[in-house]
C-alpha cells in the first residue's frame, strides 16, 4: 500500500521525490510531453511550425492513426490486441476504389469500408470467443493475412486511382469557418474520440469493456456478457480500420494495396505512449489522442528540421520504451508493499 | 429444528449430481438453508465444496438434481439468474476488478443509469451516494469509495466484496472461504459482518476449514466427503472433535467418544 493516512508519519521511501511525483507522472506526463513537443518544434522552427499552414496539415497525416489508435485502444483495454487493422484499411480502401471504378453508387461507397471493417472484426471477435483461440494474436494475425490478400485480390494487386467527390470529401475536404477552412478528417477524430469518451465512460458496456480488462473471470461472475462484449470491442477496432481506410482514400484520391502496412503499430505505439496498459483495464481517451498527437508531433518536428525518416523511427522506438517504462514505474510503486 | 421445518427453505438443492470428465465431484448431494440461518459447509480439500456453492450460484448447471428458490423449482443458465433470484456468491478470490473504483465493483454488472431517451448514462454520482450508504450500513470503514479496489487490503476487499453481494436484497449470501486470506484482526470484522447479515434476516452459507469461524457464526454445520453428504447438525448438538472427524471421513469414534464423555 503505498496510500498514507493524513495522520501516518511519511515513510522515507514516501518522502522521496520519485514516489510523491508518481500520481502526477500519471495523470499529466504525456500531456506534459506534448507541451514540450511543441515547445522544441516552435524553437527549432520558430517561423514555420506555429503557423496555420504546418498545423492544419496534422490532421490530415495523422487523422487515420488517430481513428485506428482510438479502435485499438477499446480491444487493448480488455487485454486484447488487433493485429489485423493496418490490412482492413487496406481492404477497405481497395474494394471502395474498386467499386468506384466500375461504378458503384458514390453514395453507398461511404458506409462501406466502414461495413467492411465491421464485418472484419466481427470475424476476429467471433474467432476469439467462439473458436476459443487461445490469444486474440493469432486470430488476428490470421485475418491481417487474409484481409491483405483479399485486398489484392480485390484489385489484382494494383493501384486504383480517381474517387468520387463524396468519398474525397472526407479525407480532403474542408469545412470553411470564417476565414479558416476546418478540415473535415479533424471534425471526424473530434467526433469519434467524443463519441468513445462518453462510450467508455459513462455507458454500461464501456465499463463493462474496463472490467473485462482489469478481471475477467469478476465480469462473468457480475453477470456481464464477456462473450458479447469483446465482440463488440473487436467490430469497434474494426468499424474505425473501415473508417481510415476512407479517410486514406479520401486523401489520397486512391487505393492501393500495400496502404497502411504497419499502421496496426503505429496504433498500438499511440494508445501504449497515451498511457494504456497493455495488460488490459487501464487508460483514457485523452490519453490515446495525447500518444497519436506526440507521434504525429515528433514526425513533424524531425520532417521540418530535415531529419531522415530513419531517424523517425529510432526516437519512435525510443519514445514507446520510455512512455512504458512510466508505466512499470507506477505498477511496482502501486503495489509496493503487497 | 421443529420450527425451521415447518418453514420453507430460501434455498434449497436436492440430489445435485456434478461430474467433470470421468471426476465425479457431487453424487447425490442435498442442502437446506433457512433465512436468517448460517449454515457452515466443511469437509477436506475436493470434497465438493466450491462445486456445491458454484452450482448453487447459477456459475456451473448442475448434470442433475434440482434447486428450489422459496419452494419453487429454479434453472439458472448464468451467475446473472442466481443473481435475480437474489442468491449471491462472495468467491474465494473475490472476483473483484482492481482498477475500478470501490462503488463501480459494487455495481458492477447492475449499474445505476440513467435514461436520456433511447440511451442509458451510468449515473456516478448516484452509484457512489449509495455504495456509501450501503458500506456505512454494515459498518464498513473506508477512506473513500472512489478509491480503486487494488488499493486496499485484504479484509478491505473482502468486506467489499461482500457489499457487493449484499447490495440489492439478498436472499443468500454464499461466502467460499471468506477468512482464508486475512489478518487476525480482518477475521473478525468478517464474522461479525456475517452476523449482521443473519440479523437482517439473509441466510448465508459459509465455507471455512477453520473451525473457529464454523463454531463463532454457524447455526447448523454440514459435511461433504468425496461429494457426498457425511453428516449434518445443529451447531448445539456436535462439537469440533465430531466436526474434525466429518472433515476426515470418520463417523464413529471420535464422534461417539466425545459424546460419551460430552465433551461439548
Amino acid at each position: 500500500m503505498t496510500t498514507t493516512t493524513s495522520e501516518a508519519p511519511m515513510t522515507a521511501r514516501e518522502r522521496s521525490l520519485r514516489v510523491r511525483l508518481i500520481p502526477y507522472i500519471d495523470r499529466f506526463g504525456i500531456l506534459f510531453l506534448v507541451l514540450v513537443m511543441l515547445l522544441i518544434g516552435t524553437i527549432t522552427q520558430p517561423d514555420v511550425f506555429l503557423t496555420w499552414r504546418n498545423l492544419s496539415n496534422l490532421p490530415g497525416q495523422n487523422a487515420a492513426n488517430a481513428v485506428l489508435a482510438i479502435g485499438m485502444f477499446v480491444v487493448i483495454l480488455t487485454a486484447g490486441i488487433d493485429l489485423s487493422v493496418g490490412s482492413v484499411l487496406a481492404l477497405a480502401m481497395m474494394t471502395t476504389a474498386v467499386l468506384a471504378r466500375d461504378g458503384f453508387p458514390p453514395l453507398l461507397l461511404v458506409p462501406l469500408p466502414i461495413l467492411i471493417g465491421m464485418t472484419v472484426g466481427l470475424i476476429n471477435g467471433l474467432g476469439l470467443t467462439k473458436l476459443h483461440l487461445p490469444h486474440p494474436f493469432i486470430v488476428t494475425l490470421g485475418t491481417l493475412n487474409i484481409a491483405r490478400g483479399v485486398g489484392n485480390l480485390v484489385s489484382g494487386g494494383v493501384p486504383v486511382s480517381g474517387l468520387p467527390e463524396i468519398v474525397r470529401f472526407w479525407g480532403a475536404g474542408s469545412i470553411p469557418i470564417g476565414d479558416v477552412q476546418i478540415p473535415v478528417s479533424l471534425v471526424i477524430v473530434a467526433l469519434v474520440y467524443v463519441g468513445f469518451f462518453v462510450f467508455l465512460q459513462y455507458t454500461r458496456t464501456g465499463r463493462h469493456i474496463y472490467a473485462i480488462g482489469g478481471n475477467p473471470q469478476a465480469a462473468r461472475v457480475s453477470g456481464i456478457n464477456v462473450d458479447r462484449t469483446l465482440i463488440l470491442a473487436y467490430v469497434l477496432c474494426g468499424a474505425m480500420a473501415g473508417l481510415a481506410g476512407l479517410l486514406v482514400a479520401g486523401r489520397t484520391n486512391s487505393g492501393f494495396p500495400n496502404a497502411g502496412i504497419g499502421a496496426e503499430l503505429d496504433a498500438i505505439s499511440a494508445v501504449i505512449i497515451g498511457g494504456a496498459s497493455f495488460f488490459g483495464g487501464r487508460g483514457s481517451v485523452l490519453g490515446v489522442l495525447a500518444g497519436v498527437l506526440v507521434i504525429g508531433l515528433l514526425r513533424n518536428i524531425l520532417n521540418l528540421n530535415n531529419v531522415q525518416v530513419f531517424w523517425q523511427q529510432v526516437l519512435i522506438g525510443v519514445v514507446i520504451i520510455l512512455a512504458v517504462s512510466l508505466d512499470v514505474i507506477r505498477r511496482r510503486a502501486g503495489s509496493a508493499g503487497e | 429444528m421443529s420450527q425451521e421445518q415447518r418453514e420453507v427453505p430460501v434455498i434449497e438443492a436436492r440430489g445435485i449430481c456434478k461430474y467433470f470428465g470421468a471426476v465425479t465431484a457431487l453424487e447425490d448431494v442435498y442442502l437446506k438453508l433457512y433465512r436468517g440461518e448460517v449454515l457452515g459447509v466443511v469437509g477436506d480439500n475436493g470434497a465438493g465444496k466450491s462445486t456445491l456453492m458454484k452450482i448453487l450460484a447459477g456459475l456451473y448447471p448442475p448434470n442433475a438434481g434440482q434447486i428450489f428458490v422459496d419452494g419453487k423449482l429454479v434453472h439458472f443458465s448464468s451467475p446473472r439468474d442466481a443473481r435475480e433470484m437474489g442468491i449471491e456468491m462472495v468467491y474465494q478470490d473475490l472476483a473483484l476488478a482492481g482498477n475500478l473504483r470501490i462503488d463501480e465493483n459494487i455495481f458492477l454488472g447492475r449499474e445505476r443509469v440513467r435514461r436520456f431517451g433511447p440511451f442509458q448514462f451510468i449515473n456516478n454520482a448516484e452509484s457512489l451516494r449509495r455504495a456509501k450508504e450501503h458500506l456505512d450500513k454494515l459498518k464498513i470503514e473506508v477512506k473513500s469509495v472512489r478509491q480503486r479496489v487494488e488499493e486496499l487490503s485484504g479484509g478491505q476487499r473482502q468486506a467489499v466484496a461482500i457489499a457487493r453481494a449484499t447490495a440489492f436484497d439478498a436472499k443468500v449470501v454464499i461466502m467460499d472461504e471468506p477468512t482464508a486470506a486475512l489478518a487476525v484482526k480482518e477475521v473478525r470484522k468478517v464474522l461479525d459482518l456475517i452476523k449482521d447479515l443473519k440479523n437482517h434476516g439473509i441466510g448465508v452459507i459459509l465455507i471455512s476449514h477453520r473451525l473457529d469461524d464454523i463454531f463463532y457464526v454457524c447455526d447448523r454445520v454440514m459435511a461433504l466427503f468425496r461429494g457426498r453428504n457425511f453428516a449434518e447438525a445443529p451447531l448445539a448438538e456436535t462439537n469440533r472433535n465430531e466436526v474434525i472427524g466429518w472433515i476426515m471421513g470418520n463417523r464413529s469414534p471420535v464422534a461417539q467418544a466425545a459424546k460419551i464423555f460430552d465433551l461439548n
